[in-house]
């Protein structure tokens, strides 16, 4: 009963949480985009939270730094199962441009396991949206 | 009172991008603040140099996201100027276009995020509804909303045609109506102003010593302004104002961002009225001559240097950049020196600062042992103040 119940809340109202990894910005700004007027993601119930504790879904944009590597698996540590990862841009998913650096590990998904990728550099705001309302269907599909 | 130190961030709601703070307190008044930086660099000057100067536009388009214009800009002034190439008019213009039409974009994006850290979140959505009309302007020009990929080494690569320009001057008629209005709010709304007036107080003489650039040091009653004072691009035939403010708080800083707005309408309506025909850029050399040359270019934060070093082969064999943001650190812990803890995001968020375009290492050399050390910014300053005590005995 309460397992239905919290999926049913989970799938009218995800909580995201913004995780930027070291990005180049452009990705983030988008991100931030979609929550303003023309886009406007909360009419879906999709809210952005501050603390990884309140998320259900970590939006993460930008390749992993060496430095921030060990932050990734702490914040997705502290978010409370079950979690969704959506890896917004092409940094997320590869390394973009930045691929070969020496502090750049790679995509996110070499670090934390990662539900969907929306590629673009950046990705517009719109692509960004139906990343995660492709997530949401994931979701119920998954019993 | 004991003192405490609290640490911010790297992921912290105030914050929208990884750093961290660390501020001593003392009840609620800081004491000292730290920036540690390094959560964001990639390494791009390294890698900048395995790639080539074509390839290279583009890696240096992805150092910011926001300012993605002003890095590629500057670079290829200073590889146009290791080439001596001569760019054609029009190739300038559209550079000039662009420039301003992403200073537009920037300004207003920061409007927003002052005000919502001010607590007015109307504001906040108001300015980014009216920010969408630039990130168009900017789509119809260039083809994308960020990267804009617009800039080539010897001039630009798309042209603009009839139809475009009235687009261009029709939006900017419409975001025109809006800044007046957002004037009129922004420093005449009551409790607006009573938030930022007075917080994050600057000193011109402060502001000057510890080289502040940009919005930040305009708003410190200080006149300067690169596209003034070194002239590039075309700007040296444009008619503009620098626009300064001479109450040296975050107040003043939001007045000098929303007159610039209306200075980049007036840039942008003189460069489609007066847009000279011909070509848009000439081609190229692959590899570029021995030399070494230093491009300053006025970007939305400030000036932004790029130092480019060639030895004669198609990639540089040095590259750095010194990005505004960077220039305001030293100003941004005199300012929070003495503030409220709950001061801390406006205070950070007024030097709109671009986190990702200060990511560089700093690396300080011994001369004498040739040791090297990368530094954290509160190391450096003790080994400054332990030099001049020493000096002092
Ligand atoms: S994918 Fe592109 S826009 Fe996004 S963070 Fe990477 S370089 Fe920036």
């Amino acid at each position: 009963m309460i397992e239905k119940l919290t999926k049913w809340a989970r799938l009218k109202s995800p909580w995201i949480l913004h995780l930027n990894t070291g990005a180049c910005n452009a990705c983030d700004i988008e991100i931030v985009d979609a929550l303003t007027p023309r886009f406007d993601v909360e009419r879906f119930g999709i809210l952005l939270k501050a603390t990884p504790r309140h998320a259900d879904v970590i939006v993460c944009t930008g390749p992993v730094t060496r430095q921030t590597k060990d932050r990734i698996i702490r914040i997705y540590e502290q978010t409370p199962d079950p979690k969704f990862v959506v890896a917004v841009g092409a940094c997320a998913m590869s390394g973009c441009v930045y691929r070969g650096a020496y502090n750049i590990i790679g995509g996110i998904d070499q670090v934390i396991p990662v539900d969907i990728y929306v590629p673009g550099c950046p990705p517009r705001p719109d692509a960004i949206i139906d990343g995660i309302v492709k997530l949401l269907k994931k979701l119920e599909q998954a019993k | 009172m004991k003192k405490i130190t609290i640490p911010i961030g790297p992921q912290h709601p105030a914050l929208k991008e990884p750093i961290s703070l660390r501020m001593t307190i003392e009840g609620e008044v800081i004491k000292d603040a730290d920036i540690r930086l390094g959560y964001n660099h990639r390494g791009i000057e390294k890698l900048a140099e395995s790639k080539t100067y074509i390839q290279n536009i583009y890696l240096m388009e992805r150092i910011c996201g926001i300012c993605s214009h002003s890095h590629t800009t500057c670079y290829v002034q200073a590889v146009e100027a290791l080439c001596g190439l001569e760019v054609p008019k029009r190739g300038l213009y559209i550079r000039t276009l662009v420039s301003e039409l992403e200073r537009i974009h920037s300004h207003l994006l920061w409007l927003g995020v002052a005000a919502h850290e001010a607590g007015f979140d109307s504001l906040f959505m108001y300015t980014w509804r009216d920010r969408e009309v630039v990130m168009d302007l900017l789509e119809i020009i260039s083809g994308n909303r960020v990267h804009y990929a617009i800039n080539t080494i010897g001039g630009v690569r798309r042209d603009i045609s009839e139809q475009q320009k009235e687009k261009i001057l029709e939006g900017i008629e419409f975001l025109r109506k809006r800044t007046e209005y957002y004037t009129n709010l922004g420093t005449t709304e009551p409790t607006f102003v009573a938030r930022i007036s007075g917080v994050g107080k600057l000193p011109k003489e402060k502001a000057i010593e510890l080289c502040a650039v940009g919005p930040t040091l305009r708003a410190s009653d200080v006149a300067s302004d690169i596209r003034k004072d070194d002239p590039y691009a075309v700007y040296d035939e444009i008619p503009f104002d620098v626009c300064t403010a001479d109450t040296c708080d975050v107040l003043g800083r939001v007045v000098v961002r929303v007159k610039e707005l209306i200075e980049s309408y007036k840039i942008v309506e003189f460069v489609i009225k007066n847009l000279p025909a011909g070509e848009i850029k000439i081609k190229a050399p692959r590899k570029v001559p021995e030399g070494e040359t230093v491009s300053r270019y006025e970007a939305p934060r400030g000036e932004n240097i790029h130092y480019v070093k060639s030895n004669g082969t198609d990639k540089p064999e040095r590259l750095k950049v010194r990005a505004p943001t960077l220039a305001n650190y030293p100003a941004t812990i005199e300012m929070l020196k003495n503030g409220f803890v709950a001061d801390i995001p406006l205070i950070f968020a007024a030097i709109d600062p671009c986190i990702c375009c200060a990511e560089r290492v700093v690396e300080l050399i011994d001369v004498k042992s040739g040791r090297s050390d990368i530094m954290t910014f509160s190391e450096i300053k003790r080994k400054y103040f332990c030099e001049k005590k020493r000096e002092t005995l």
